[in-house]
């Protein structure tokens, strides 16, 4: 083993030795140093940051900011984000929880980051040094990010508007067949007045079902007017194959778990 | 490389080593300190061998870098009994024939401890939720979580 890890007071110090050739941020560990385990010898120098700020949560007037460096488990266990208690619960077993950070999650490749899918699914905004951009537009450019995601800020759910599921072939814990989350709000007579869902597996990294988002406006949640829906979900994705499951089998299962999802 | 010194507290002893920049904690506890509590199963955070108890929550070792782990207080199985007297978790597994190979049983009672620690009456749910990070290929998972269902039963009986 041959890394060398730096460590760091602050956020902008530690983005300047991030610069540096075969340098990558160290989180909770979960993908780095499982990386270097692996063999992987692109990773020769780790950079972390230990300002507390990182992990806190604050809530305030409906927004929540999560610090880039809390843990799935802080999530889990928080008594004012139980709409994304099932989202962080997803991830891992009980001491990937505990190590496993929101940060980290935006970076994690398919089958993992089932968290992030939350976050796409949520609008979150993701704030660095260079300022804050949509998750989305985060997430696309990962690959090529230097800046240190040091935040997350989403509105803070409400448990009837957001859905979340993962589906794994070992129970109760296993990698991710696909994850699907989604905001939904519905007017008084129960018709979709905006959707959005994010998937996991669906390709690299989490992406928006938008074709099924636009079928799902004006639609009651009942099986016969989300068929459409269901229909265009598998529009624009590129599922990954893995040990888990092959592309097409991904594909094939999506939209019956859209449905479920959908119609809970 | 340059060595760099680590301090902590293995099962409320010091310790200090220096060791190699980016050395994981499962190293540096197994090859330097001589705690073979620690399994090195997959080193890929699947298996929950390595698990440990750090500042009271359940990690792993072998994704974990020593030098992350400065003033911890670390907690092993190598640690939990005293005087000689196996702790209850430990009793109750060899009781329940919860252990063949043995391989992934001090991770099993690591993540075991954590839950008693904080649920001293778990139900058997809490328990398979608990144990859900640790793999084992030989008994099938039952008699480990009878295991700690009966050594939730024991504490509570001795507490009583």
């Amino acid at each position: 083993m041959s890394l060398a890890l730096q460590t760091f007071s602050s956020v902008k110090d530690a983005n300047a030795a991030l610069r540096a050739a075969g340098t990558r941020y160290l989180g909770g560990g979960t993908l780095v140093v499982r990386a270097a385990n692996e063999g992987d010898v692109s990773v020769s120098s780790l950079v972390r940051v230990t300002d507390p700020g990182l992990s806190q949560i604050v809530i305030s007037g409906g927004k929540v900011r999560l610090g880039a460096s809390v843990t799935m488990a802080a999530i889990a266990r928080h008594p004012e984000l139980t709409a994304l208690a099932p989202a962080a619960r997803a991830v891992g077993g009980p001491a990937i929880r505990n190590m496993a950070t929101v940060g980290g999650n935006l970076f994690a490749p398919a089958p993992y980051g089932d968290f992030a899918v939350a976050l796409l699914a949520l609008d979150a905004t993701v704030v660095t040094e260079d300022g804050e951009v949509p998750v989305e537009t985060f997430l696309a450019d990962r690959d090529t990010s230097r800046a240190i995601a040091t935040a997350v800020d989403v509105a803070s759910p409400k448990a009837e508007s957001f859905r979340f599921l993962k589906v794994s072939r070992v129970k109760p814990k296993g990698v991710s067949v696909l994850s699907i989350a989604a905001l939904l709000e519905l007017a008084p007579d129960g018709t979709v007045t905006s959707a959005r869902i994010g998937l996991g597996c669906m390709a690299d990294r989490p992406i928006r079902a938008l074709a099924a988002e636009k079928a799902l406006l004006g639609c009651k949640l009942t099986p016969q007017e989300i068929a459409p829906a269901l229909a265009a979900a598998g529009e624009g994705i590129a599922p990954i194959t893995d040990p888990i499951a092959s592309a097409w089998y991904r594909a094939e299962v999506l939209p019956v778990y859209l449905g479920r999802l959908l119609l809970d | 490389m340059a060595k760099v010194p680590v301090q902590f507290t293995l099962n409320g002893s010091e310790k200090a080593e220096f060791v190699e920049s980016g050395t994981t904690l499962l190293h540096a506890l197994r090859d330097k300190i001589g705690d073979t509590s620690p399994k090195g199963g997959c080193h890929q955070g699947t298996c929950g061998a390595c698990s440990v108890i750090i500042d009271g929550e359940l990690r792993l070792s072998c994704l974990t870098l020593a030098e992350t782990c400065g003033g911890a207080d670390i907690r092993t199985t190598a640690g939990l009994a005293e005087g000689g007297v196996l702790h209850p978790l430990q009793r109750a597994f060899l009781d329940a024939f919860a252990t063949q190979c043995g391989f992934c049983t001090p991770g099993m009672i690591m993540a075991a401890k954590v839950l008693l620690d904080r649920t001293p009456n778990p139900s058997r749910e809490d328990v398979v939720e608990a144990l859900s990070g640790n793999i084992c290929r030989c008994t099938g998972y039952e008699p480990i979580i009878q295991a700690v269902l009966a050594a939730a039963r024991a504490n509570s009986q001795n507490a009583a």
